[in-house]
Parts: structure tokens; C-alpha cells; sequence
């Protein structure tokens, strides 16, 4: 007869058999016997937070980082209503976590009893599927069953609530099952003739333009290496979403940078102008579209993506492909390699037109900005940042507002995973706890949080965790002493009314980094700003870096709002010419 | 249109919304109403009538049936959200003019008033398959079965002769001839 097992031990049998090496968390009463149960499996690596949240969004940077699922363990009522923020930003933007929260014994669900709360009900709106363990014969199979949910098809969270009592109680163990082989819900619904379509397109195409996304990145190294073959093999210009950077390398010629509200000119325009679209595992999110009405509007459209739902949701697509990545740019390779052996030849000659447009709006080069000998402009401190770091292979994370902006515009990505951003929620005080994530993950790499100094002190208390762990993060800290985005937005559409956006006392970070036990670097004079950046990247431990930037800078260019992407404001030379005006303001 | 500050776009022109009926199939366990109703209010899809009762005891399958409005973009949404949750099994829609379905509704009115004004009562609901299930000399209760929209006219009629309670389900549906939904 097998063994009883405790719910406890169930639980570490799982993480074993997935393979799980780290799980963040937090303890608290309901989760003491999973705790207490820490000490017997010495493979699984627990990493210690300072709050919930931090748990959740260190999972992701190291989902991110990764590809394999992050682990979240924390305990009931405030632990897991503290990880709701992680588990939705993780909902948004497609990011595999698996959360397991302690809750109270299940004769006490339902009295209000201490930190009792409706975690299942709390979280079902933000997490792809939750389970409420009321019966410790399920456990086992609930902890695969979350694993395959979580990683499969479009990746998302989930949640496994786990009553007290359940962790005591005993039951046998069972092994997770042997990947069924397609039980009808296969994620790859295309077919051939789709695929002979699509490439039926390509070779007709004068304009065409591809626009990638996330999706690239969760189907794994394999899908950026066929979408490079595929954007060589077409000779097809590339542009991509926020989550997608690093799917294509960022300095190829292809490349036209992101697209977007703060996207680049060429890339904009292209979308505007183009007669071919092909989207590539995004969701036409409304900070790509702008306007829908006049959103790309004499293009034939292609949407490739695993998710269903994604397919005309926002935007009507005249060809629809269901399926992995990588799967269906495979496909589409291996048909026009195919055809390309008979005699049918490449359509690159029809793309010459297309391409010398395309060369006009890149002079209008517009990422440029004004720098500045006395101020570091913080498009500068971003560029110098990357000319420093880019032969180390490093990894970068972000908070939310204009930093997140210019590092996605000024730092180049050759590699997929490289990236982490909380695009789809807008999470600040997501990059700090996302760089102890991803320094887990990858122990000799370089990770350096790109933030702001008003995002980052919401997560603040996680640099406790990395002096715990010596994880040698890099918080590069683009300090202009407001809510830069919000500022920007109050100085474009709201007369300049600053409200609430400038924060008065601001913490003195070296002083801070000091009592956390980390390195602090200060930086305010653009000529010490190179030696300063390559101080940091030679310590070996945390660093806290406190780069003083010029306070009025904006981030352009911009697509005003209530305007299509043919109709951008440039950088400040470009801006007298365009004030936003009217109805534009609501789009914004 | 009133000019607004914030950080989306204004709606663009709306289409027209028809009337549908989705009928789901679900693994009937705790919370899989809540997730399917859930994923309506989270979404800003309406709910006109919904039924819900397990329908297969052995296979543990529960067969819920939402009346909703929408354009065919949030239809279509509708369908593909809710193919997504982890305990469907299968999602089922069509229009309400489909003349390839059937959908029924039920309802009970309570008839307080003299014996002729509830014979009255029982002559108006004919066409519906009137039943007394509850009769005293004072009352009766009447059970018809028809569509949404018969059941308001005679919600309305009866109530001048003596109708004081009505309860009703939401519509459930089924196919005609032999074949099922697919």
C-alpha cells in the first residue's frame, strides 16, 4: 500500500515533479505546515520577500526570464489579497504563474474568521482559472492540473487555495499524468490552405509591414528564430509592441523600432501606410491602434495567435491564424522556401518603393533629442546605459511611466526574454521585484531595473531581499522628481496643471542604499555620468543609482490623441506646429 | 460629443445589437455559475434571463442558458471568452429569430379574486398551456409556459383580474428535429 502523504508534502511532491527550483514567498498561519515542510526538500529554493507583491512580480521576472513558471506561496487573507495587483498584471500580459495561498481551516470558511478572505472569489477576475482545495483527494491532481493551465496555450496565472486543514490531512500522492495527446482542445487550428493564403499575400504585397508581439516571446527561443528567417526571407519591414522587444534584433535594418503612442515615426507611419499588415502574436492593444476608425486603414489584415478571443476583438483582420507561434512562422517558411525551389521569385524587387518611404520618415530620426552639457537628459542616461551594457547579455527590467518609455525607445534588444515591462496593467513598482525574479533566474547575468524614482518607491522594500540573497541588481533610477508621465500628460492636456505630481521630499536614495546595505551611486553632471554607469556594472552586489535628470524632459514622440499614427508630434522642434487641440485631448 | 481628458480613446459609432441565446455545458462545481456570470458583469455583457440546472448526473454536466444582447463582435467575443474557461466543455448560440430552435420560458402567477375573474384568468393564458397547480376558493396558481415576450403581454393583462405574485424562470432551448446543438 502507497504511503499517506500530508497536504504539505503533496504540495512539495508536485513542485518536485514540475520541476520547480524557486518559489517566492511569504509565511503567515495559514501556510505554516507548507512551511514547515520547506525543510525536507532541499532541491526547492524558497526566496523570501518583504511584501506579497513583491512575491508575485519577482515570479514573473523570473517567468519572463526564464520560460518556466514562476511560484508564488503566501498565506491567507492580507498575503493573498497583497499578490491580487501581481496576479492581474501577470493576467495582462500573458506571464505563467502559479500561485498557492494558504487559507483558513475549511469548517472556519465562510465566519469571517482571522484573515479570512474570499481568495478564490477575489481572484477569479485576474487569474486564468483558481481552485478552492476543500478535499485532500484532489490535491495532487488540482497542483498538475494548475502547472498545465498556467503553461499552456496563452499563458496566464493561476491560483491554488489551500485550506489549513487540507495541509495536515493525508492522502496518497499521484504522479502528474502523461501529456494526453491532444484531447480536442489542441492549440494549433490552422491549416495548409491558410498558410498558401497568407503566403499568396506576401508575394502580392508592395507595402507590407510585420508587426510582432509578446506572443513571440512566450512561444519560446524557436519562435524568434523562425520570425527572423521569416523576416529575411520576405525582406518585409518589422516593427513590434512594447512586449514584444527582443523577438528581432533591435539594431537590424529591418527593425523599425516600436510602434505605438511612443513609437517611432517609421514604424507609425508604416502601420498607417502599409497595404499588407501582419500581426504576429500581439492583441491590438488601444496604446498601439490609436484611433480604430482610421487605424491602418487600407491595409489587408493577418492575425496570427494562439488565443482565439484575441482575433477580431479590437480590430476586424481579413485572415485569421489560431496557433503557436512557432508552429505556424515554421509553416509559413517551409511553404515559401518551398515555392521559392519551383520558380516563383522573391516579391523583395516590388519592395524597393515601399522601403525608400520607409528611408524618408527615418530621417526624421524620431528619437532625437536636445542634450544637454549641464543636465543629463534621461534619453542620454538611457543610451549611455546601453552602449555600457550591451556585450554583457543583460537582462532589464522596468517600472511604469516615461522611464519605461525611453528605455524601450533608447536600449536595443538583440535576444528574446531580455525584457521585462508590465505593459497590459501599467504596474509601477513592478521592476524591482521583477529584477530579483530574473536575477534567480540567471544568477551570472546582469539585471538592471530601469525606473523611476516615484514607481520604485512603492516596491522599495524589496532591495531587503536582494542584500538577503546578495542578488547584484542594478536599480538605475532616472530621478526627475515627479510623476513624469502624469506630468506630461497634466502639461499637454491640462494646462500645466501640475496636480499632485511632484513629489516634495523624496528620500535621499544614497542614504537609503546605505541602510538597506547596498552600493548607492549618484549621478548629476553628464560628463561623470560614463564612469558613474560603469561603477556600478564593476559591483558585485546591489546597487542603488540615483541619476538626477533634467525634470522637464517629455517623452517623444507621441501620437496625440483622437489621431491616427500618420499624425505624431516629433520632438520639440516639430511641437510648435502641432498643439494639441480639442478633441484630440480625450485620446491621450 | 462632450469633450473628455483621459488617456483612452472616445467610442467610435456603435452597431446594432440583436437578441442571442448561448447555451453552455459545464462541469457543475463550485463557483463555475459565478465564473461564467462573472466573466458578463467583468466584460459589460448583459444578461436578460439565464437558466441553470445540471442536466447530467453521472458526467457531473450542468447546461446553462443566457439570454444576451449584443453587437455580433461582442457575440462572437462572448463565445470565444467563454470557450476559455477551464470547466466548459461546450458553447452554443443563436439568434432569436432562429427558427431552428425552440426556447420556452415558465411562469407562475399567483390569481387572488372570485371564481369568474380566475376562469377569466385561465381563458386569457389558453394559448399558453395553462395548469392550476394551487386552487382555493379565493386563489389559484397558474403555470403557463411560452416566450419572454407572451409572458409580459399576460403579466400585464392579468393583473386587473386579481394577478398579486408572478415568479418566472429564465428561457431554456433546444433544437428541433433530430439533431443537437453542435
Amino acid at each position: 500500500m502507497p504511503k499517506l502523504l500530508t497536504g504539505a508534502e503533496i504540495v512539495f511532491k508536485c513542485l518536485e515533479d514540475q520541476k520547480v527550483e524557486h518559489i517566492f514567498g511569504y509565511p503567515g498561519g495559514a501556510v505554516l505546515p507548507i512551511y514547515d515542510e520547506l525543510k525536507n526538500h532541499p532541491s526547492i529554493k524558497h526566496i523570501l520577500v518583504r511584501h506579497e507583491q513583491g512575491a508575485g512580480h519577482a515570479a514573473e521576472g523570473y517567468a519572463r526570464s526564464s520560460g518556466k513558471p514562476g511560484v508564488v506561496l503566501v498565506t491567507s487573507g492580507p498575503g493573498a489579497t497583497n499578490v491580487v495587483t501581481a496576479l492581474t498584471d501577470a493576467y495582462m500580459d500573458s506571464v505563467p504563474l502559479v500561485c498557492i495561498s494558504g487559507q483558513v481551516p475549511t469548517h472556519l470558511i465562510g465566519t469571517d474568521a482571522f484573515q479570512e478572505c474570499d481568495t478564490t472569489g477575489i481572484t477569479r477576475p485576474c487569474t486564468k482559472h483558481n481552485w478552492l482545495v476543500k478535499d485532500i483527494n484532489d490535491l495532487s491532481k488540482v497542483m498538475h492540473e494548475a502547472f498545465r493551465v498556467a503553461t499552456t496555450g496563452r499563458p496566464g496565472p493561476v491560483l491554488i487555495d489551500i485550506p489549513k486543514d487540507i495541509q495536515f490531512a493525508k492522502a496518497k500522492y499521484k504522479k502528474p499524468n502523461k501529456e494526453k495527446k491532444l484531447n480536442g482542445k489542441s492549440h494549433n487550428k490552422f491549416s495548409q490552405d491558410q498558410i498558401d493564403e497568407l503566403v499568396k499575400l506576401l508575394s502580392k504585397a508592395k507595402k507590407p509591414i510585420i508587426y510582432s508581439g509578446g506572443g513571440v516571446i512566450n512561444s519560446g527561443p524557436k519562435a524568434s528564430q523562425a520570425l527572423r528567417e521569416f523576416v529575411e526571407l520576405t525582406g518585409f519591414p518589422i516593427t513590434s509592441t512594447l512586449q514584444g522587444l527582443g523577438a528581432y534584433p533591435g539594431d537590424d535594418n529591418q527593425f523599425l523600432g516600436m510602434l505605438g503612442m511612443h513609437g517611432t515615426y517609421e514604424a507609425n507611419n508604416a502601420m498607417h501606410d502599409c497595404d499588407l499588415l501582419i500581426n504576429i502574436g500581439a492583441r491590438f492593444d488601444d496604446r498601439i491602434t490609436g484611433k480604430i476608425d482610421e487605424f491602418s486603414p487600407n491595409s489587408t489584415k493577418v492575425h496570427i495567435d494562439i488565443d482565439p478571443s484575441s482575433i477580431n476583438k479590437i480590430i476586424k483582420v481579413d485572415l485569421a491564424i489560431v496557433g503557436d507561434v512557432t508552429n505556424v512562422i515554421s509553416k509559413i517558411n517551409k511553404t515559401i522556401a518551398k515555392r521559392k525551389n519551383g520558380h516563383s521569385k522573391s516579391n523583395k524587387s516590388n519592395l524597393a518603393k515601399w522601403w525608400e518611404q520607409i528611408e524618408k520618415w527615418r530621417e526624421k530620426d524620431s528619437l532625437n533629442f536636445v542634450n544637454s552639457d549641464e543636465s543629463i537628459k534621461p534619453q542620454h542616461a538611457v543610451q549611455r546605459l546601453y552602449e555600457l551594457t550591451k556585450n554583457k547579455d543583460t537582462y532589464v527590467t522596468t517600472e511604469v511611466g516615461q522611464h519605461q518609455m525611453w528605455a524601450a525607445q533608447h536600449y536595443k534588444f538583440n535576444k528574446p526574454n531580455r525584457w521585462m515591462t508590465s505593459g497590459g496593467l501599467g504596474t509601477m513598482g513592478y521592476g524591482l521585484p521583477a529584477a530579483v525574479g530574473v536575477q534567480i533566474a540567471h544568477p551570472e547575468k546582469l539585471v538592471v531595473d530601469i525606473a523611476g524614482e516615484a514607481s520604485v518607491l512603492m516596491t522599495m522594500q524589496e532591495m531587503s531581499t536582494a542584500v538577503q540573497y546578495n542578488l547584484p541588481i542594478k536599480i538605475f533610477i532616472l530621478n526627475n522628481q515627479y510623476m513624469g508621465m502624469v506630468r506630461q500628460w497634466q502639461e499637454l492636456l491640462h494646462e500645466k496643471n501640475y496636480s499632485e505630481s511632484y513629489s516634495e521630499a523624496l528620500p535621499d536614495f544614497m542614504k537609503m542604499a546605505e541602510a538597506y546595505g547596498c552600493k548607492g551611486i549618484k549621478a548629476d553632471n553628464p560628463a561623470e555620468l560614463d564612469d558613474k554607469i560603469q561603477e556600478m556594472i564593476d559591483h558585485d552586489g546591489p546597487v542603488i543609482f540615483d541619476c538626477h535628470v533634467d525634470p522637464n524632459e517629455n517623452c517623444f514622440p507621441m501620437i496625440p490623441s483622437g489621431k491616427p499614427h500618420n499624425q505624431m508630434i516629433l520632438g520639440p522642434n516639430d511641437q510648435e506646429e502641432n498643439k494639441i487641440k480639442g478633441k484630440g485631448k480625450a485620446l491621450v | 460629443m462632450p469633450k473628455s481628458k483621459s488617456a483612452y480613446s472616445i467610442p467610435t459609432k456603435k452597431q446594432k445589437s440583436d437578441t442571442y441565446i448561448f447555451v453552455v455545458w459545464v462541469d457543475n462545481e463550485a463557483g463555475v455559475l459565478a465564473r461564467v456570470v462573472g466573466l458578463f458583469s467583468g466584460r459589460g455583457y448583459n444578461i436578460e434571463s439565464l437558466a441553470v440546472a445540471e442536466v447530467d448526473a453521472v458526467k457531473n454536466i450542468s447546461r446553462i442558458t443566457i439570454v444576451t444582447t449584443g453587437t455580433p463582435q461582442v457575440i462572437d467575443q462572448i463565445r470565444l471568452q467563454l470557450t476559455k474557461l477551464v470547466p466548459v466543455h461546450k458553447v452554443a448560440e443563436f439568434k432569436r429569430e432562429d427558427k431552428d430552435v425552440i426556447f420556452k420560458e415558465m411562469a407562475l402567477f399567483k390569481v387572488v379574486g372570485k371564481r369568474n375573474k380566475i376562469e377569466k384568468c385561465l381563458n386569457a393564458c389558453k394559448k399558453f398551456n395553462p395548469v392550476i397547480l394551487d386552487e382555493t376558493k379565493s386563489s389559484a396558481v397558474i403555470q403557463i409556459t411560452a416566450l419572454r415576450r407572451e409572458i409580459d403581454v399576460m403579466n400585464k393583462k392579468l393583473k386587473p383580474l386579481g394577478l398579486i405574485s408572478t415568479s418566472r424562470t429564465g428561457a431554456v432551448a433546444m433544437t428541433r428535429g433530430a439533431k443537437i446543438f453542435n
